[in-house]
């Protein structure tokens, strides 16, 4: 864990969230630093998913929506009308709760996010897919078969993958959602180990159900209920000297 | 982040094309009903809308006096469907609960492909087998001349309608929450009092479509009819009299009737008749479906 | 104890008359196809299948129909297969709940329901008359074109479901456009479904005759159509003349049989290709 201050890459004020009649994020207001791991805990139907997906308008696609508040990405609205939703996509990765492969080849996977932008020179997306399949920890797993049908991983390297995949288009901040809730054991320390090393060049926001998740590879911990945010501050706080009844008693297993 | 105005104007454009290929269901359905309609209201400058309605002479060709009396051929057409629908419901009402609940999980696999054979023979060929088969049949069965009247109709439309019946009825069957049925076995009740007392009754809005899909479809239903029936134009007396339908008439006549004459007209006007007829069912079968599918959720 | 004996009994006379119920219906599937193969299939020879009618109709093959209703079912493609795929993607990828949503949907599936020989009148008034297309191929092809329309949608939009919203997702999360996103990630997986489904509605619109009666079938020509402004002859429309028009009709009657059973052949095989291909396709994707 790192110890010293950086500036926020990502800052919510008063945000809302609503499916249709219901609000599930309520006031949320927080600051993800630049190059660290910010960790949202909280139980089941607490909002934590909703708001990850806020951060990369993935909740634009759910219909009967409504997002009210400010979401800044270096300062800047991601909500203002001038923003390209495409653009912002491409600087904040996602990795989602069920590794999700394209049932394509290792490799086109991988040169997906980089094809659809024009790349077209074999040599570089060579490159970049080393790269990328390296910066995920699974390059020497899978160096040999680049060709083979991605569905043939295992979940975990399914899940590096994934993580691969997103790293290719070379995002600033990567976003868990739950990275780890379908893979085993074994497959989720690998995982964290990466995230991690992720942590030196990006920012990085998970949610998880886990708190000894979150309390190994986060730098600082949000911890909601209910679409409230309770308490949010450094991740030793946080599980040491909680300032929150609710949240001591969520990490010491009294509810959840 | 700002925006490629290139970019985002042709994700505009692309969504417009497909969304115009959406709503081109919408422009035909209409373009179908105005088209008739305007094609069929001339038919009204000569034809009194209660004569075409209330009478049963419908004679356009003759050399005295042209008659436009649609009433027999309306009456055929219910004669001939009732008589489909009173064979194809219990039928496919009893394939259906077969194959959810009696038939063994592989036997359904194959059965159920059968059953959409069914469904994929052309009305003419079964329209031929009408004339071939049951014709001789129903001749010799009940003495008459040849076997060629609304009863031959309404055997060939009960098989024509039975696949939607089976299939729409079989789904709403399987539909029927499992918690039902499991209930009523656990009260000691038969599979058979089961099926009988609790999965018909709960799946009975889904059944009336499927009755209802059904009726449309043998209403508008015209080789089979047009090739079995006998197409008289008397008013029908009974299942074993010759008969004339809505559709077989228009396919008939409407070869032989010069363009845009008042029999011409009048042939539309039949085919407005049907149209608003089979919309009405269809329309009514799809409110009872929707309401029951949200029932369930 | 009576009491369950009597349930027993119950429950095996219902069961029975349940069976009864399949067994009518496979044998009236049986003694229709049974009854065609068995009189249609001595018809059936190379000379048949490869000929023009001759004398009258009353000799020689039906070739000229089989060609017909290949090129009226091209134009049906033509029209109804790119048309129905686009607008299932409209309404499975980019329509939302909204009350016109369901005004599409609700013409869908009034349009499946709306006789076939009501679309053949609209063609006479559309194609033939207000096109000028007259009475041909072409015409004739787009009818059924139309009518086959609601159920290439339906098709297609069955085969667009199948594919996992994670493929969408995960796309869009990686900065792919809509579009972009669809036909990467969407369409290459569900083109082959859309096909299958496709082809069940073509071999429908192939063996109708209802709504090609007056748009450009046509009872005897002496030659193949050379232009989709030609009339032509179809297999269909060729057995309703075979079976009920024709001056012979007794001595034809074997011709009949065999142009019905070349209908047949070629719309079950075209059903029976599709189910197999779709049965694989589902086992492929769990």
């Amino acid at each position: 864990m790192t110890s010293a201050e950086t500036g926020p890459k990502i800052q919510t004020r008063n945000l809302d969230f609503y499916y249709g009649p219901t609000r599930a994020l309520k006031n949320v207001t927080l600051d993800c630093h630049d190059r660290r791991v910010t960790a949202i805990i909280g139980p089941s139907g607490c909002g934590k998913s909703t708001f990850i997906r806020t951060l990369n308008r993935m909740n634009d696609v759910i219909p009967g929506t409504r997002v009210e508040g400010r979401i800044l990405l270096d300062g800047e609205d991601i909500r203002a009308p001038e923003v390209d939703v495409v653009e912002l996509r491409r600087r904040v990765g996602m990795v989602f709760q069920k590794p999700n492969p394209f049932p394509k080849s290792i490799f086109d996977n991988v040169a997906y996010g980089l094809r659809i932008n024009g790349w077209r020179d074999r040599r570089r997306l060579d490159e970049v897919v080393e790269r990328s399949l390296r910066g995920a920890a699974l390059w020497d797993e899978v160096k040999d078969r680049l060709g083979e049908n991605a569905f043939a991983l295992s979940g975990g390297q399914q899940q590096r993958l994934c993580i691969a995949r997103s790293l290719a288009v070379e995002p600033e901040v990567i976003l868990f959602d739950e990275p780890c809730s379908a893979i085993d054991p074994i497959a989720t320390a690998k995982v964290e180990d990466l995230i991690e090393k992720l942590k030196t060049r990006y920012t990085v926001v998970i949610v998880t159900h886990n708190m000894q998740q979150a309390a190994r590879v986060s730098d600082y911990t949000a911890f909601m209920m209910l679409g409230e945010l309770v308490e949010f501050g450094r991740t030793e706080k946080i599980f040491t000297a909680p300032a929150s009844r609710l949240t001591e008693d969520y990490i010491t297993g009294r509810f959840g | 982040m700002r925006k490629k105005k290139r970019n985002d104007l042709k994700e505009a454009a692309i969504g417009a094309f497909f969304f115009t290929s959406g709503i081109l269901a919408v422009l035909v359905l209409i373009g179908i009903f105005l088209t008739l309609l305007a094609t069929a209201v001339p038919a009204f400058r000569e034809i009194p809308v209660g004569k075409f309605f209330g009478h049963s002479r419908w004679d356009p060709t003759s050399p005295e006096k042209a008659e436009y009396g649609l009433l027999s051929m309306i009456a055929s057409t219910l004669l001939v469907t009732a008589g489909a629908l009173l064979l194809a419901v219990p039928i496919g009402i009893a394939v259906a609960a077969y194959l959810s609940d009696v038939a063994p999980w592989r036997v359904r696999e194959v059965l159920k492909p059968v059953v959409e054979i069914l469904a994929g023979i052309p009305s003419v060929v079964v329209g031929f087998l009408g004339l071939v088969l049951f014709g001789p049949a129903l001749a010799r069965l009940f003495h008459t001349a040849n076997g060629l009247n609304a009863l031959n109709g309404s055997i060939l439309l009960a098989v024509m309608s039975l696949p939607t019946i089976i299939s729409i009825s079989e789904d709403s069957l399987n539909a029927v929450p499992k918690a039902y049925s499991e209930a009523s076995l656990a009260l000691g009740a038969s599979r058979w009092q089961t099926l009988v007392r609790v999965k018909l009754p709960a799946a009975l809005s889904g059944i009336v479509a499927a009755v209802m899909l059904g009726l449309g479809r043998a209403i508008g239903e015209t080789m089979t009819v047009l090739m079995a029936t006998g197409n008289a134009r008397s008013f029908p007396r009974g299942l074993l009299s010759s008969v004339r339908t809505m559709t077989a008439d228009i396919a008939i006549e409407l070869g032989e009737a010069p363009y845009f004459t008042t029999h011409y007209y009048a042939l539309f006007a039949i085919g407005l008749v049907l149209f608003v007829m089979t919309f009405a069912v269809n329309l009514a079968a799809d409110v009872v479906l929707r309401r029951y599918q949200e029932r369930e959720r | 104890m009576k009491r369950p004996a009597r349930k027993k009994i119950a429950q095996a006379l219902g069961f029975l008359a349940l069976r009864l119920a399949m067994a009518v219906v496979l044998a009236v599937l049986i003694l229709l196809l049974g009854d065609i193969v068995r009189k249609g299939g001595g018809a059936i020879s190379w000379e048949f299948l490869s000929q023009a009618p001759r004398r009258g109709m009353t000799e020689g093959g039906i070739f000229p129909a089989i060609v017909g209703t290949f090129l009226v079912t091209v134009i049906t493609a033509v029209l109804a297969v790119p048309l129905g795929m686009s607008a299932a993607v409209y309404l499975n990828e980019y329509a939302r709940q909204t009350r016109l949503t369901r005004l599409i949907r609700l013409s869908i599936r009034n349009l499946s329901g709306v006789p076939s020989i009501v679309y053949g009148l609209f063609g006479v008034i559309l194609f033939v008359n207000a096109l000028r297309l007259g009475t041909s191929v072409l015409s004739a092809g787009l009818t059924l074109g139309l009518m086959t329309l609601p159920w290439t949608i339906t098709a297609g939009e069955e085969a667009l479901k199948t594919i996992p919203d994670s493929y969408r997702e995960g796309a869009l999360a990686l900065g792919a456009t809509k579009w972009q996103t669809i036909r990467t990630n969407v369409l290459p997986y569900a083109v082959p479904g859309m096909l299958t489904g496709t082809v069940l509605g073509l071999a429908r619109a192939a063996g109708e005759t209802a709504p090609i009666l007056f748009t450009g079938a046509a009872f005897y020509l002496p030659a193949l159509p050379k232009s989709p402004g030609d009339q032509f002859m179809a297999l269909p429309y060729h057995l309703y003349i075979m079976a009920t028009q024709h001056h012979a009709i007794l001595k034809v009657r074997p011709l009949a049989y065999g142009t019905a059973l070349v209908l047949i052949f070629l719309v079950l095989g075209m059903n029976m290709a599709a189910i197999v291909v779709r049965y694989r396709l589902r086992k492929k994707q769990r």
